[in-house]
């Protein structure tokens, strides 16, 4: 009897928590946008959430490029067709693991620091302050860094799927020594704009706008102490990961053709 | 809309409050007095910054109503409710600079929020409220960087900002050394006499609330137990306000926080 009622309890829970996010989101995106005063500001957070994320898309978008490089070349020369790595490198990076990836590092970096940020301005009176003054942090604090966040992630996963494919190119060609001619070849003739370049970046959109809202929410929501800050950063981390992980199936099973 | 009496900036009917099950106010009802100083003091945890956080509207009563200037801000939109906000300031205890914006963002915040003034007299504003709080030479450091008490007096230099006509104060001088205590009491009264702004004060520094305050309030579990000017109140008999002023650790307010027969526990 107590299970059950412990589980009641964790699924009505559940659907608060889920009713107020949604809430919170609604509150956030429909408002008058104030185009002189919001401009700057939204500026400003794509520079923290957005520029200051590039150095990590890259590093590790050369890397994980470099690794399927090498690992698809070592099983490719298997059946004599190595020639065709570009192809996998594209449409492995373009339709996987460009999206994800990003998205998982994007979740560490940006949004951890979204939900802490938020957090800390909520425990130091901050927010409060606003309200009192007559701002809406809503609108204030909490829609540039949606937006900035929303804006940045599919263009971090561009600049991640192309530093990845030159990663496997230079594994590939200049170390491996293929025909520099069939790796590009290859990969022109088989990479299809809208089957996979496209649904790549849909998918990275959708990440984009899960992993945002978990951050800014969980900030916004977080009990305003030190243990619920560092809560409140764990629970975005987590729960980003597993929405995109989650997503990103449910999103490859209902774009699935073309290939 | 109704009239209230004009002489009372903010009016307290039957207010009742509580938070999870635990009761912080029963049915107290008490006026603040249009252009004065009012203390209200009493031990720790008697809700007393939740009576301001109730007055500004960031909480609602469950029982009875707040009037700030005829006004029940309880029942106003979000709209009119932020526009009601900028006739009040409150001082946090933090002082909760914005930490991303140094000393002179921080007070240019809300008029760079709430007005089209050109860049200029914004920068006048700014500085005249700075100078008044002592800090203009404090202008460029970042919240970080200010002590406790320099934070404090930024923190009032912002909340004065938009001229308000009612401030509050939420433990202003809670952690304060003697000097920026002084400077803190000093600007309060300043701002009162000089502006005509009625002033709330929360607190729990007796000599200091005594020696400013035009009326004082005395709340003890979740009731009011002495209320009058700093004369009536020394004079009063309460055995709780007796307490409170004299600093006594046991009495009508129990030193031992509500449990069960202490042997039995033991045992």
């Amino acid at each position: 009897m107590h299970l059950i009622q412990r589980l009641g309890q964790l699924g009505l829970k559940l659907c608060g928590d889920f009713g107020r996010a949604t809430l919170f989101l609604f509150a956030t995106l429909f408002r008058l946008p104030r185009p002189v005063k919001s401009f700057p500001l939204l500026i400003q957070e794509l520079y923290s959430v957005g520029v200051l994320s590039l150095i990590i898309i890259i590093v590790s978008g050369l890397f994980i490029g470099m690794v399927v490089g090498l690992q698809g070349y070592n099983t490719l020369n298997k059946f004599s067709a190595a020639a065709q790595l570009g192809q996998l490198v594209a449409l492995s990076v373009t339709r996987e693991l460009g999206p994800v990836v990003t998205g998982l590092l994007f979740a560490g970096r940006a949004g951890s620091a979204l939900t802490a940020e938020i957090g800390l301005m909520k425990a130091t009176d901050q927010l409060s302050a606003m309200e009192m003054m007559g701002v809406d942090p809503l609108w204030r604090v909490i829609s540039p860094r949606f937006w900035a966040g929303f804006i940045s992630m599919p263009i971090l996963s561009a600049i991640f799927s192309a530093v990845a494919i030159y990663g496997g190119y230079l594994v590939g060609v200049k170390w491996l020594g293929l025909d520099n001619g069939a790796f590009w070849g290859n990969m022109q003739s088989s990479v299809d704009f809208y089957n996979d370049v496209v649904n790549g970046l849909i998918k990275s959109v959708v990440f984009g706008f899960v992993v945002t809202w978990i951050s800014v929410f969980q900030g916004y929501d977080t009990v305003p102490t030190a243990e619920g800050i560092s809560r409140a950063t764990t629970r975005t981390v987590v729960y980003s990961s597993l929405a995109i992980l989650g997503l990103d199936f449910v999103l490859t099973a209902t774009m699935l053709g073309g290939w | 809309m109704p009239i209230s009496n004009t002489d009372c900036i903010v009016t307290i009917e039957n207010l009742s409050f509580a938070r999870n099950r635990h009761i912080i106010f029963d049915d107290i009802s008490f006026t603040i007095p249009r252009g004065k100083i009012t203390a209200v003091m009493g031990p720790s945890g008697t809700g007393k910054t939740t009576l301001l956080n109730l007055i500004g509207a960031q909480l609602t009563p469950q029982k009875g109503r707040i009037l700030v200037n005829g006004q029940n801000l309880a029942k106003l939109s979000k709209k009119e409710l932020y526009i009601a906000r900028r006739q009040m300031g409150l001082l946090f205890q933090s002082g909760a600079l914005f930490t991303g914006l140094n000393a002179f963002e921080n007070v240019a915040f809300p008029l760079r929020e709430h007005t089209k003034l050109p860049e200029s007299m914004i920068q006048d504003i700014v500085l005249m409220k700075l100078e008044a709080v002592g800090l203009r030479g404090a202008k460029d450091l970042m919240p970080s960087e200010l002590s406790g008490g320099m934070a404090r007096r930024v923190a009032l230099a912002r909340a004065i900002a938009l001229d308000p006509e009612l401030m509050m104060y939420d433990e202003p001088l809670t952690g304060l050394d003697p000097i920026a205590k002084g400077v803190i009491l000093q600007l309060i009264q300043k701002l009162n006499q000089a502006l005509g702004i009625t002033s709330i004060m929360v607190s729990h520094d007796i000599p200091e609330c005594f020696s400013i305050a035009d009326k004082i309030v005395i709340l003890a579990d979740g009731k009011i137990v002495g209320e009058g000017t700093p004369e009536e109140i020394k004079q009063s008999q309460d055995p709780s306000v007796k307490q409170f002023i004299l600093g006594l650790p046991d009495g009508k307010i129990p030193f031992q926080y509500p449990a069960e027969n202490f042997s039995e526990e033991l045992l």
